[in-house]
């Protein structure tokens, strides 16, 4: 067997038994000036978010985005197509008869705006990332089950081995472990 | 909760009643859900619905071939009666998908929280009935191949769609609706997906719903954006569903066939739509809840709630059929006034009086919470609004058809063979992707689930 090159670890993990234990914890580790924190938890836990100092996600934005284009570019394809390349005297009816237009361009902006909040969370989200330092985490399969984690990142200023690990067993989890990267 | 004097009948209403039975951890009821996908032996009444329904899935795919080489003389359709069984089949299949949405969305806008044990499943259900709808029309064109036809796309034709014609408002209402169904549905898998791979023992296993899960981790980040994304997608479905089975209506009421050409036809068919749906809801998860074991999720609560919206929508429909009739007449129109007279007393009378039966007095039952609270008679009931509300499609579609201005065109319309294996052979599709559906997903969101365990926990439930 080669000897393994010896990488810098990711972070240390703390699990905790249910979510109040992880949102104190969060907020102590922030309050503490960590900010490279990364809360795992089983379900959406209410305020576990904002007590890691993030407020903003963006995602509503981005829909607002998606769902103006969408709607913006059936109106035009339907003008464009119905007076400048194809007019057609339909019943006597103006070729610019916007009425008509308006279900096409309804159901383009709904679909312009569920696209882009989906592959807006999910870019934002970093998702697809099959593989993540995270997953060594030893008992890290309970994240998805029962069990809450707080990871403080290796690349956080603030970051000392000893000192950081002392941090955490202070916040008394039922265990504290080192992620291998 | 409130009832002060507590009686041992209420007690034990109150018991039947809750959102959530039995005493459940986090672990219990991840493992509860997902073991029925992992671990569990197929049970023997899935694997004789799963034969049943393959049986009727090769029957669709011989009829659908037999269809594509001869053509839709198969079918008993003629002129006068150029639509039939496929336009209601179309009608009916996407009206059975909007209950899903509505659960999933609209009750999500609304915090029910009886909605999250049954949202996953009753999404699957839109999708498939959506699938089933989406064929019909194509089924049902002269020349399928062309079906693309009604996108608009540059061609050395020339050719831009007609974009007055509700047929294209159609392509692009229900275009947006199966895709929309599909992000939300799986959107809400992705945590369950992940469950699913950190459970999971055999490496095939790990590595599909690993894959499927995209690398979800469940990062506090990660769920805020999730959450808003969902609330999102819930908040934009809702219209699409309201505007979905109203571009469906302006199919006839646009057009003006006496007993089509109505403004009553977009919440009237909104209503009709639930009120199949909801039925449809009932009558798969009457059986799901008994074959797997999902009694504490899916309780009688559910039910009756289930049974309560139907009993709301179909007052509406009730409605809607005596403001058709009280129309016909304050119109003064000859052939409004003759077509309801027809449908009354015409050839096709029996259907319609099924019809006032099955939709308008035999649900009047569900005022009664003693039945609401049968299951045996809620599934009965279910199937029968199911086959009201399919014949109320067709009476719709046919009576209008068979007699309009001309009487030297009237003409009727008789099934034939084939005609009736595209409709049970796509009741067979709709089941078979349904049975996989249960066997290879979590048919209940299990991040949701959990939620619910803590406020049932916290008392807010």
């Amino acid at each position: 067997m080669n000897p393994q090159p010896i990488l810098p670890a990711y972070g240390l993990i703390a699990e905790f038994a249910d979510d109040r234990a992880l949102v104190d914890a969060a907020k102590r580790a922030h309050a503490e000036g960590y900010r490279n924190i990364d809360a795992y938890a089983p379900f959406s836990v209410e305020g576990l978010s904002e007590a890691l100092g993030f407020r903003k996600d963006r995602v509503a934005l981005i829909a607002l985005l998606g769902g103006v284009l969408g709607g913006a570019s059936v109106y035009f394809l339907q003008w464009y197509t119905a007076v400048i390349d194809y007019p057609i005297n339909s019943g006597g009816r103006p070729l610019h008869s916007w009425p008509a237009f308006i279900p096409a361009t309804f159901e383009m902006t709904v679909l312009g705006a569920a696209l882009a909040a989906f592959f807006g969370m999910l870019i934002l989200n970093g998702l697809p990332k099959l593989y993540h330092p995270i997953f060594n985490a030893p008992g890290f399969d309970l994240a998805s089950r029962d069990r809450f984690f707080l990871c403080i990142e290796s690349r956080d200023p603030r970051f000392e081995m000893q000192e950081t690990r002392q941090f955490l067993e202070r916040l008394a989890p039922l265990k504290v472990a080192e992620i291998s990267n | 909760m409130s009832p002060a004097i507590s009686t041992p009948a209420n007690d034990i209403n109150e018991s039947r009643l809750q959102v959530l039975k039995g005493a459940y951890s986090y672990a219990s009821i991840s493992d509860k859900i997902s073991d029925i996908v992992l671990t569990r032996p197929t049970h023997w009444g899935w694997v004789a619905a799963f034969s049943l329904c393959t049986a009727l899935t090769l029957l669709f795919v011989v009829a659908m071939a037999y269809l594509f080489y001869k053509g839709v003389g198969i079918w008993g359709i003629d002129i006068p009666v150029a639509w039939a069984f496929a336009i209601t089949n179309f009608v009916w299949w996407v009206g059975i998908g909007h209950a899903g949405t509505f659960i999933s969305a609209f009750l999500l806008l609304l915090r029910q929280k009886w909605r999250t044990s049954i949202n996953r499943f009753a999404e699957a259900m839109t999708i498939f009935a959506v699938a089933m709808a989406g064929i019909m029309p194509i089924l049902h064109l002269g020349r399928p191949w062309f079906f693309y036809w009604l996108a608009p796309y540059p061609n050395i034709m020339n050719l831009w769609p007609q974009w007055r014609s509700p047929l294209v408002w159609d392509i692009f209402a229900i275009g947006t609706y199966i895709i929309v169904s599909i992000l939300f549905w799986y959107m809400g898998l992705i945590p369950d997906l992940a469950t699913l791979r950190d459970r999971a023992e055999s490496r095939v296993k790990q590595i599909v719903y690993g894959l499927g899960a995209l690398g979800w981790r469940g990062e506090a980040r990660q769920w805020r954006r999730f959450d808003t994304a969902y609330l999102l997608l819930a908040g934009l479905a809702t219209p699409l569903v309201i505007s979905v089975h109203s571009v469906v209506s302006f199919d006839f009421s646009i057009g003006n066939t006496p007993g089509w050409h109505s403004t009553i036809f977009p919440p009237y068919f909104v209503a009709g739509a639930l009120f199949s749906g909801f039925a449809m809801a009932l009558t798969i998860s009457i059986p799901l809840r008994a074959i797997f074991g999902l009694k504490d999720f899916i309780t009688e609560r559910h039910l009756d709630n289930i049974a309560k919206i139907m009993l709301v929508c179909g007052l509406i429909v009730a409605y809607s059929y005596v403001v058709e009739i009280f129309m016909a007449f304050y119109s003064g129109d000859e052939f409004e006034k003759y077509m309801v007279l027809n449908r009354m007393r015409g050839p096709y009378a029996p259907i319609y009086w099924v019809v006032v039966l099955f939709n308008v007095v035999i649900p009047q039952s569900l005022w009664f919470k003693r039945v609401r609270l049968s299951v045996m008679t809620l599934f009965v009931l279910s199937i029968v609004v199911n086959i009201g509300m399919w014949l109320e499609r067709f009476m719709i579609i046919v009576t209008s058809l068979h007699r309009d201005f001309l009487p030297s065109s009237w003409g009727m319309f008789y099934p034939t063979f084939w005609d009736w294996a595209i409709l049970v052979g796509s009741l067979g599709a709709f089941g078979w992707l349904f049975l996989m559906f249960v066997r290879f997903l979590p048919a209940i969101s299990i991040s949701e689930m959990r939620k619910l365990v803590r406020e049932k926990k916290e008392g807010e439930l």
